[in-house]
């Protein structure tokens, strides 16, 4: 980790490791691929597996599906072909409760591990996640004040989802405004003010619980702070559908001024990059798709986290890659982890967050102890 | 391209880090900044590659206003070897090298096969061919900064401005790149410690204390014992170079005399 140890002829096991480059002769003085060429197959080979994960995932619960069932479910859901009545059940249970669900999960893991490449490359450090921000506790101060106090009822079922939403939104404005000096934004600064900013509204949380011992609020909150897909609905879907697929398709463009962020805001400025204005940009956009993937999910930890990393080891660093393959092995790895919660001690279901801190936990330690891994040289 | 600082000022948090820096490095030039720790090099740089926005007076590439070219015009134009070169991922080298381009790339398109070979030879340029696959968090200082030599070079820039690029070299490195930035032939302005090496390298000096450019001329002008005491602080003696008759510097390390440390002392004189 540290460049005085970085001397060490450890060539080839480097090189071995990165899956972008292991296929290349050595010694080839340039190989000039396209920056995201190299990642094809896998995005393809992803993709295939991510369908088929989504159908078994719909297929499975407490009422087992086969997968060829649920692919003629879902095929005449989408062409309009009957269904006899004998299997109307099974088909509701296929249409309008799993499919939305598996779909959020699928969505939630991509827009996590694209906004976690982002925000680790605002601001430039390995240990930021989604919620960095304080994001997350503002969307459940946001939930819970909306439970607690009755507000924004015009919008009926979805008060909850709203509150959160805006209470996310608060939680980045206030980041910003904290940590912006003199035009600038430093990365260390909103990595800092964005660390006291969700201790804050954690604070503020725990007042409300003491204050209004409301069952109700309480488990919004556990609600919030540990993630679930239990309450996706197809009504759902669209607002976090376009806030990922939009977010993810606009990361992916501007995927070479991220790489050269990387390379230090002296180097950006003589490259052309103007470090200040991509971090303000990135900060809107990160907290909007944050913000609405919060408002239907909650906070999922360790996701956003620790599969940028888990890619990068893989593909290398060049964000081109990264942010090609990112959304699609979140995406697999979410729709498995909420078939876990739903399927291992059913009929309850387990919090998210446990299965995904139980298996970020020992990947993230293996992964920190691996020194062929590094960011920065810190 | 003329490359001029005129009136340069920059103030930050009520210090004076560079005051009325006015200086030209004409077309093909090579001018070497040089001056004690803390006296406005790096800062004077910083404003020309648009990392700092100074506080009064203007840049001009050529004739036109640095200020009103975009961020990206401006570095298709200068390039730049910056001292704090510090990179968050793990890029391999030539990927690093290939950002270069940057400026002059539109979106994510592939290099083409031109940009390929400009890569390929600058690296060759400054013999880090070998390390093309390597990461550049696993380099040692010196093959790293060749690597930033290498991106500015793929810039095809016209103007190029260095900060300590010799930093981390080992010696053949050091002369092997001085030599090869004199042949590049572009208005080059370099911030260099070895007095030496800028003597050898540059065309004319240019010296910086506390923020003011204190003497500008030819490394022979410059380069004069009691000019390098009174900005410096140390007792040298100057020789002409046996081969190239460039002024150098040989140090003593005996320390300044109690009383009257400016007079010179006689065995150091002339």
């Amino acid at each position: 980790m540290h460049p005085s140890a970085s001397a060490e002829p450890t060539v080839s096991t480097d090189s071995g490791e990165r899956g972008g480059t292991a296929g290349d002769a050595p010694g080839v003085p340039f190989s000039g691929r396209s920056p995201g060429r190299g990642a094809v197959p896998l995005c393809a080979a992803l993709l295939a597996l991510l369908l088929v994960s989504v159908v078994v995932a719909i297929g499975l619960g407490t009422a087992v599906i086969t997968p060829g069932d649920t692919a003629r479910y879902l095929w005449a859901a989408l062409s309009g072909e009957e269904i006899g009545a004998s299997e109307a059940t099974a088909y509701r249970i296929v249409w309008e409760i799993r499919t939305p669900r598996v779909l959020l999960a699928a969505l939630v893991g991509a827009g996590l591990s694209t906004i976690g490449v982002a925000i680790q490359a605002m601001v430039r450090n390995a240990l930021a996640d989604p919620y960095v921000l304080g994001v997350s506790s503002g969307a459940s101060v946001g939930a819970v004040g909306v439970t607690v106090t009755g507000g924004l009822a015009g919008l009926g079922v979805y008060a909850v989802s709203a509150g959160a939403f805006l209470g996310a939104l608060t939680a980045s404005a206030l980041v910003y405004a904290a940590s912006v000096s003199r035009g600038r934004l430093s990365p260390l600064r909103l990595i800092l003010t964005g660390v006291a900013m969700a201790l804050g509204f954690q604070a503020v949380m725990s007042v409300i619980i003491y204050l209004i011992p409301n069952s109700e609020a309480t488990s919004t909150i556990l609600y919030w702070t540990m993630g679930s897909f239990g309450a996706a609905t197809w009504a759902a879907l669209p607002a976090v559908a376009v806030a990922v697929l939009v977010g993810t398709a606009v990361l992916n463009r501007c995927s070479r001024a991220l790489d050269v962020m990387a390379l230090g805001d002296e180097s950006a400025a003589s490259l052309g990059i103007d470090p200040d204005r991509h971090r303000k940009g990135l900060l809107v956009l990160v907290s909007l798709v944050t913000g609405a993937m919060v408002a239907v999910s909650g906070a999922i930890s360790f996701v956003g986290l620790v599969m940028p990393h888990l890619v990068r080891m893989v593909v290398g660093s060049t964000h081109a890659r990264v942010l090609a393959v990112s959304p699609l092995a979140g995406a697999v790895f979410m729709v498995w982890v909420d078939l876990v919660a739903r399927t291992l001690v059913a009929p309850r279901e387990l919090p998210l967050g446990v299965i995904t801190a139980l298996i970020g936990v020992p990947v993230f330690v293996t992964l920190m102890r691996r020194r062929a891994y590094m960011f920065g040289a810190r | 391209m003329d490359l001029t600082l005129d009136r340069l000022s920059v103030v930050t948090d009520g210090k004076k880090l560079l005051s009325d820096l006015s200086l030209t490095v004409a077309d093909g030039r090579c001018v070497g900044l040089i001056g004690p720790n803390g006296s406005g090099k790096s800062t004077a740089l910083k404003c020309i590659y648009r990392a700092l926005r100074p506080s009064s007076g203007t840049v001009r590439l050529g004739e036109e206003e640095l200020s009103r070219l975009s961020m990206r015009r401006s570095a298709q134009l200068v390039a730049a070897l910056v001292q704090d070169g510090e990179i968050d991922l793990d890029f391999t080298v030539e990927e690093v090298v290939a950002l270069g381009r940057t400026p002059h790339a539109r979106g994510n398109q592939a290099p083409s096969s031109r940009e390929r070979g400009l890569c390929e030879q600058a690296m060759r340029q400054v013999d880090i061919g070998h390390l093309a696959r390597r990461g550049v968090l696993t380099l040692s200082g010196g093959e790293r900064q060749r690597v930033l030599v290498a991106r500015a070079l793929v810039q095809e820039p016209t103007i190029l401005v260095l900060d300590e690029p010799t930093n981390h070299l080992d010696v053949r490195h050091q002369v092997e790149l001085l030599s090869l930035l004199r042949g590049t032939g572009l208005t080059t302005l370099v911030v260099l410690h070895d007095l030496n090496l800028a003597a050898a390298a540059c065309d004319r000096l240019g010296v910086l204390s506390e923020g003011r450019l204190v003497a500008t001329g030819t490394p022979e002008k410059i380069l004069t014992t009691e000019l390098v005491h009174d900005v410096f602080g140390v007792r040298t003696t100057v020789v002409s170079h046996p081969l190239t008759g460039d002024p150098q510097l040989l140090y003593s390390l005996d320390p300044p005399a109690p009383n009257g440390s400016d007079t010179p002392c006689p065995s150091y004189g002339d």
